[in-house]
């Protein structure tokens, strides 16, 4: 008991950080599905997701309204951001598109920084804010919004791409983009939807977690590199891979901070990273190239 | 006829570099320039790296630091002298390249990308949490100048000419080696590994020997930017540092010599000139990264020189070759 | 072909660098520049942005009453962006093309002791806003630095005191790996014997963590009695929050870089019973009239609120008190960088916003631990204590 009051309550933490990772990966593999590009401006549509929200609760102190506007506003940045930045490139090998998505992230976090300040802003939790005992730990009902939800997005992702004619679509292109097109499949669309999608995502995930860790401008850059972690970590595009690298990296931190050194949580991290895609090159379930 | 035109090129390159600093009077645009030659450095390897191996790496300023924090733990803490600090520095550096390099390299794309940037967080992680050794984050003071032979390298204009003297150095050896049987077989890994495997290349033992020597070239700088600041702190060896490095190599041009240097001129002077702009210097940076990439995919150089062909095409009324 | 070309680019370059470099050069009716660096954006920006704002306003304050000695001053203030690198450039070019005769800044410290070799070498005064100790110590080797800040070790003994007097000696430390955290683990190891106190645990988290349940777990796992985090921005509000999620109800006690409103609203309910040693200007509505540093933190407080909107903030304090007492320098020493230096080392009982200063040859930031203090958080509210 001793030993595992302390165990518990590290894999709560882990869960709850991991699940918002795997949100973040997802949004990186639906875009690397659609273009193989690797949209590096994807933690900024979660602190966009976060700060929007917060601002229109200020507005109007509703939370499902802040829920639902945050995601819609994120979801046409998103569109805006691929139509200005990603459209017009002319020669799209794969480097010059990580620069691009890196300058496009320094852009949106500058103007974050500009429009709303430098100072963290808090939003109240969905539900009530006592803890609630689960055996010899505690966990907070926002914990429970952000899993539930979390699992419900992926649930909806995996529906959507396998049951709808649009996801067949999507999924089409990503196996053979020139295939897709002769049988009368708009990739252009495919690109566009997969960027709104992937936004959305990302916002949903900066509006779960702000009550717990509040928003700022510049949260979304450490968080992006996580997601893009987690997303490497189970696989580039596969949506199983991308859950499982989240959580797993979620709960390693934790770990790692709890049981071994606080200092080196990170480091810890990313070393079992390395040794997992030392050991399975394609990552945990990606498959072969 | 070939080799006394290639010399005057790097004589006519080596006066300039020169005259440019007589002209500078103020010596804040010399210690500008001296940043200017060590991000050169850094670049010049980087580029052999991605533009001619074509493998990427985004944990570069982590032998940077090894370099700069070797140097000044060695020359502080131990009193070593800071040439053979340098030199030890230097072996550090390779000796991790090569244990990283050997499982990294057989990653590919973005998987490559990976595994270097979590070497890169490891390594800033250590840096930061090693405080017995290297002050933590608030940095190792006093490292000493570099001495030569009575001469001290303590001032910009001293800096500048063991700088750029380096550099000099480091450019007509990154430039031979590119012509030399070592660059073909780096371009015939650039366009397929397959090929050149076929051709009998050994491409993991080429790519490992690329990684190394550009890891190599970082560490230099490393030592030379520790001798220049006298201080060090955790923060410059960053994963944005890293990011900032492939920019260079991107912007300035991939797989160009001459290509690294304007990469790194350009993007270490855009900062000091948005100054200017305060709060907005952040957004007008990401703009102008995005802007010369959606347009000049192929970095400044090539990119203004297409632009040159097509221009001329266009004027002698022919059809631009695409 | 190509490389001429790009020779042909890089030499456009070199020429643009020159004639900006020209342009520069003019200079018009002799006005005094004092030079200032700051983290106003990146990781540290809630330090920067209040100290520009504060040298700013001051700076048009002092021109408004016609200058220092009739000469106008002009401040010249860069963004470090918490980038020694930048922080360095920024500072040859305040000595060398702007001619600062005094630099204020940085607000870092590790980009103070990045600025501090060449500002020597210069012979310029550099007052630093940051609060690592190495900076003014040992004052011998720091002839031309001082800095307006508190030092750590003011703000440790202020705590170990309080813990004293109320008999509690086990402690659980929680610093952020900054400088600030790291200097803060420090004094807190370092003076925990000489208050008897015993350092039971020691956990860090890093700057821009979000959760801090982990380390906090542990350290519940502990006897500690006391728990004291040392951190600056949000993460400390998100450790007041973990703490009241995991149910730990020992005191917590907070760093003085916690000490501010934003502070209370970040942490809501939880802010409720936590500790801290603040700057008197977050407090001064509550100090005794005779408090002679009461008057001057409302002065500053009321003009900030009437230019930027916002209350002021200890950060800005350091820029403000760095101005002022550089203000009085200036007019005893006129356009001297020597004089002004010898001028600073003489300010005595100086009533600044950060403390009384009294500066001498052996101590370069002049502050004892009445700087502080100890204040509680009751119903959203500060409350001093003792």
């Amino acid at each position: 008991m001793e030993i595992l009051a302390p165990l518990l309550q590290y894999l709560i933490s882990g869960l709850t950080n991991g699940a918002i990772y795997a949100l973040i990966a997802l949004g990186f593999g639906i875009i690397y599905n659609a273009t193989t590009i690797i949209n590096f401006a994807q933690g900024e549509m979660v602190m966009l997701g976060a700060l929007c929200a917060i601002s229109i609760y200020h507005v109007n102190p509703s939370l499902p309204l802040a829920f639902a506007g945050g995601v819609a506003m994120v979801t046409v940045i998103g569109l805006v951001f691929e139509r200005l930045a990603l459209r017009p490139v002319r020669d799209p090998s794969p480097i010059s598109l990580i620069i691009i998505t890196v300058g496009g992230a320094v852009f949106i976090k500058g103007i974050a920084m500009l429009l709303w300040g430098k100072d963290p802003y808090s939003l109240p939790p969905f539900t009530s804010n006592v803890p609630i005992g689960l055996g010899p730990a505690t966990i907070l009902p926002q914990n429970l919004w952000v899993l539930g939800v979390g699992a419900l997005l992926v649930l909806f992702l995996e529906a959507f791409l396998r049951l709808t004619l649009v996801g067949k679509a999507m999924r089409a292109c990503a196996y053979n983009p020139r295939a897709a097109r002769l049988v009368g499949i708009s990739t252009g669309r495919m690109v566009q939807l997969s960027f709104g999608l992937s936004a959305a995502l990302g916002a949903a995930g900066g509006i779960l977690i702000a009550p717990l860790t509040l928003g700022v401008y510049d949260m979304g850059t450490m968080l992006g590199l996580k997601g893009f972690s987690a997303a490497i970590l189970g696989g580039l595009g596969s949506i199983l891979g991308g859950v499982l690298g989240g959580l797993l990296l979620g709960v390693a931190e934790s770990l790692a901070s709890g049981l071994i050194s606080s200092g080196y949580r990170d480091a810890v991290a990313f070393l079992i990273l390395l040794v997992a895609l030392f050991i399975r090159p394609q990552g945990l379930l990606g498959g072969k190239q | 006829m070939r080799l006394p035109r290639l010399l005057n090129r790097w004589l006519l390159f080596t006066a300039a570099v020169f005259l440019i600093a007589l002209l500078m009077e103020n010596e804040y645009y010399l210690t500008l320039l001296n940043f200017i030659g060590i991000h050169t450095l850094l670049v010049v390897g980087l580029n052999l790296l991605m533009g001619y191996a074509g493998q990427i790496s985004l944990g570069h300023a982590a032998f940077f630091g090894l370099g700069a924090y070797t140097s000044g733990i060695l020359t502080v803490t131990y009193g070593l002298n800071p040439w053979l600090a340098m030199l030890a520095g230097m072996i550090i550096s390779g000796v991790a390249a090569f244990l990283i390099g050997i499982p990294a390299l057989k990653l590919r794309g973005y998987y490559l990308a990976m595994a270097t940037l979590g070497f890169g967080v490891i390594v800033y992680i250590v840096f930061t949490e090693a405080q017995a050794w290297t002050g933590g984050p608030s940095g190792l003071a006093g490292i000493p100048a570099l001495h030569l032979a009575g001469l001290s390298f303590d001032t910009p204009w001293k800096l500048y000419l063991l700088i750029w003297m380096v550099v000099i150095l480091i450019l007509i050896l990154s430039a031979s080696i590119v012509d030399s049987r070592i660059g073909r077989a780096l371009r015939a890994l650039h366009d397929s590994e397959a090929a050149a495997e076929s051709l009998g290349v050994n491409t993991q033992r080429l790519k490992l020997l690329i990684f190394v020597w550009s890891a190599l070239y970082a560490s230099l700088a490393g030592s030379l930017f520790a001798h220049t600041m006298n201080f060090i702190a955790p923060s410059s060896f960053d994963i944005m540092f890293s990011i900032k490095l492939v920019t260079m190599v991107v912007v300035g041009g991939m797989a160009s010599v001459w290509g690294s240097l304007l990469g790194a001129g350009v993007l270490t002077i855009l900062p000091e000139v948005l100054v200017f702009f305060h709060d907005f210097e952040v957004v007008i940076f990401g703009g102008i990264l995005m802007v010369v990439m959606i347009f000049l995919p192929r970095g400044l150089v090539r990119g203004l020189l297409d632009l040159k062909e097509f221009r001329r095409y266009k004027r002698q009324g022919g059809a631009f070759p695409v | 072909m190509k490389s001429r070309a790009s020779l042909v680019l890089v030499a456009v370059i070199m020429a643009g660098l020159i004639c900006f470099g020209a342009a520069g050069a003019k200079a018009e009716k002799k006005p005094y520049v004092i030079g200032g660096i700051f983290s106003i954006t990146g990781p540290a920006s809630y330090l920067g942005e209040p100290e520009r704002n504060t040298m700013e306003m001051l700076a048009a304050e002092l021109n408004a009453k016609g200058g220092i000695k009739g000469n106008p001053v002009k401040v010249v203030i860069y963004d470090d962006e918490g980038d020694v690198t930048k922080a360095r450039l920024h500072a040859e070019k305040l000595l060398k093309k702007d001619q600062a005769l005094t630099i204020i800044g940085p607000s870092l410290t590790h980009t103070s002791m990045a600025v501090l070799p060449i500002t020597q070498q210069a012979k310029t005064p550099l007052i630093s806003c940051a609060a690592g100790i190495g900076i003014t110590s040992p004052a011998k080797e720091r002839v031309w630095t001082f800095k307006t800040a508190q030092t750590d070790a003011m703000a440790v003994s202020r705590i170990y005191q309080y813990l004293k007097q109320h008999n509690l000696t086990k402690v659980a430390i929680l610093t952020v790996s900054t400088g600030f955290g790291v200097s803060g683990k420090e004094q807190l190891t370092k003076q925990a014997e000489e208050y008897g106190i015993q350092v039971v645990a020691q956990e860090v988290f890093g700057e821009k963590d979000t959760d801090m349940t982990p380390q906090l777990t542990k350290i519940r796992g502990t006897d500690a009695q006391t728990v004291i985090c040392w951190g600056t921005g949000p993460a400390p509000a998100l450790v007041a929050k973990n703490m009241k999620q995991l149910g730990v109800t020992i005191p917590l006690i907070q760093s003085h870089g916690a000490a501010s409103r934003k502070f209370i609203e970040l942490a809501g309910d939880a802010a409720d019973g936590i500790m801290m040693p603040a700057g008197k200007l977050v407090v001064y509505p509550l100090l005794p009239d005779t408090d002679p540093q009461k008057a001057v933190c409302q002065e500053y407080d009321k003009k900030y609120q009437a230019q930027y909107n916002k209350p002021a903030s200890s950060f800005g304090g350091y820029a403000y008190d760095a101005m002022m007492m550089l203000a009085q320098a200036l007019e005893k020493a006129g356009a001297d960088r020597a004089k002004i230096r010898a001028a600073l080392e003489q300010t005595k009982n100086f009533v600044g916003v950060s403390g009384v200063f009294n500066m001498s040859p052996e101590d370069h930031n002049g502050l004892t631990p009445e700087a502080f203090v100890m204040v509680k958080i009751e119903k959203g509210d500060f409350k001093l204590i003792e």
